[in-house]
């Protein structure tokens, strides 16, 4: 055996030397150095799935804060502001759970931060309330008119135009300029308080129309045509737009 | 029988019982000791196109939440805004909450449709930025979710430029890929996504595919749903109410 490895070439020895070391080098790598999370797949998704978990949470949810805050939730479940988070106002509030004395969440008194809902956009979806923070009393803060936890118009409007100004401009060049708005639409007194739910009637009929619009009809100076011949079987308004100018 | 045999006794009976009825004392422990199990879960997102009003508030809590840098070039969710002119141009803008965006002055006559379209992680059921990772470092787990190792990844950006979505980024700092994870660490404790915690329009909608009366179920029986490029089969889980069909 001795004479075997004499009778070897000494650069043979030390290529297979250094071969050996190499491999004893990877072994001992693999062995007690690489983490073993990076040799086994499941171990890696566990590993990464903990380290996720383990992500420390910001916002606590509007849960909890109920549990302390007994009087905003009360007024704010029949608001409009009811679906709202308190955290989408108050910002993360985690720490605030779980030091409630030295911790305060924040809460946005500023003009800006109503508009990031409520100035005017016109992607917007319609009906959504908005404002032009230009021109809607300037600089005063929101908060001074508006609860944020119940909002609502200080005072109740009195007339449509409040909300529909784009109606009552178009009404006001057409020839309908004199005629008010309950004469078509029977407005209950709700609609002013809870404009979503609440909704006045619209004319449903040709007759309708036909009251003064109608050849027999006792009206003065109003158009006039043979309901009966005129327009077949569509409504009046598929043609005639009631509220601009001409009508037509 | 004194109380110590009455104790032993008793635990016997309960003890044998509950290996007749069926339950191991592996699953007993596992039962106690776990409250979350992946495999009972399957996580969708419900967005509603008409609800959105493009406050930014899911970014800015994403960004709170998920220590995303605070520069508007990074999102783990980001929101669209869709101007499609009469002459048939669209333009496509993420919202930026800081500047007053010049896309603001429209002549509302040359808009012909205008929506916001929140967008996030897919979270596809065949993801091609799993497919793509060189080193296995991105993966989905159980309940539908996909992560990324950030200790395995290199940064190499495949994932970046294979997500069909971009729903990926480089993290400045940590140099390696990050994306929406649906607030893994919130789920596993019961709580919800971020983004669908502070969305004050409801627009957001999360839920468990697994479960009957979860409100993404519900969400998917009452809109028609359309997903984003269904046409690449990554079958996305963030399913769209009432999208255009403009946006990609």
């Amino acid at each position: 055996m001795k004479d075997f490895f004499k009778k070897l070439p000494e650069q043979a020895v030390r290529v297979v030397t250094v071969f050996i070391g190499l491999v004893l080098i990877l072994l001992v790598v693999w062995r007690f150095i690489l983490p073993p999370e990076l040799k086994d797949h499941d171990l890696q998704i566990t590993a990464t799935v903990e380290r996720e978990v383990a992500k420390e949470i910001k916002y606590a949810g509007a849960q909890i804060c109920g549990q302390c805050h007994e009087k905003e939730p009360e007024i704010k479940k029949v608001g409009y502001h009811r679906d709202l988070s308190c955290e989408s106002c108050h910002g993360a509030a985690q720490k605030h759970v779980e030091n409630p004395t030295e911790v305060k969440p924040t809460s946005p008194k500023k003009r800006d931060y109503c508009s990031y809902c409520h100035k005017y956009n016109s992607s917007r979806p319609t009906g959504f309330p908005q404002i032009n923070p230009d021109r809607h009393n300037p600089r005063k803060p929101c908060i001074t008119c508006h609860n944020p936890h119940n909002p609502k118009p200080p005072t109740t409007p009195r007339s449509c135009a409040a909300c529909h100004a784009q109606i009552e401009r178009a009404k006001a060049a057409s020839y309908h300029a004199l005629i008010a708005c309950a004469v078509c639409h029977t407005t209950p007194e709700k609609h002013k308080v809870s404009p979503r739910t609440v909704i006045p009637t619209k004319p449903d009929k040709r007759e309708f129309c036909g009251k003064c619009h109608d050849k027999g009809s006792s009206r003065k100076g109003v158009p006039t045509v043979d309901m009966a011949a005129h327009g077949e079987k569509y409504v009046c308004w598929q043609c005639h737009y009631p509220h601009t100018l001409g009508g037509i | 029988m004194d109380r110590r045999d009455f104790l032993k006794h008793f635990c016997w009976v309960i003890s044998s019982g509950g290996v007749l009825g069926g339950v191991s004392a592996d699953a007993w422990a596992r039962m106690l000791n776990k409250t979350y199990d992946t495999t009972k879960h399957y996580y969708g997102m419900g967005i509603d196109i008409d609800k959105c009003i493009g406050c930014g508030r899911c970014m800015e809590a994403c960004k709170t939440e998920n220590d995303v840098p605070a520069v508007p070039y990074y999102f783990r969710t980001w929101v669209e805004r869709y101007v499609i002119k009469t002459d048939r141009t669209v333009s496509v803008n993420t919202i930026n909450m800081e500047s007053d965006e010049p896309g603001d002055v429209l002549v509302e006559k040359d808009v012909l449709r205008s929506f916001f379209v929140p967008k996030l992680c897919n979270q596809c059921d065949h993801p091609p930025c799993v497919q793509v990772c060189p080193v296995g470092a991105t993966f989905k787990t159980d309940d539908g979710v996909i992560l990324v190792d950030s200790k395995r990844c290199i940064g190499c950006r495949y994932c970046i430029q294979a997500c069909p979505y971009g729903a990926r980024y480089l993290h400045p700092e940590t140099r390696v890929a990050d994306k929406c994870t649906f607030c893994y660490h919130r789920l596993v404790k019961g709580l919800l996504p971020v983004c669908v915690e502070v969305c004050p329009k409801q627009a957001r909608v999360f839920g468990d595919m697994k479960s009957i009366a979860s409100p993404l179920g519900r969400f998917t029986r009452m809109n028609k749903i359309h997903v984003l490029k269904p046409s690449l089969n990554t079958d996305p889980k963030v399913y769209y109410a009432n999208l255009d069909g403009e946006v990609n």
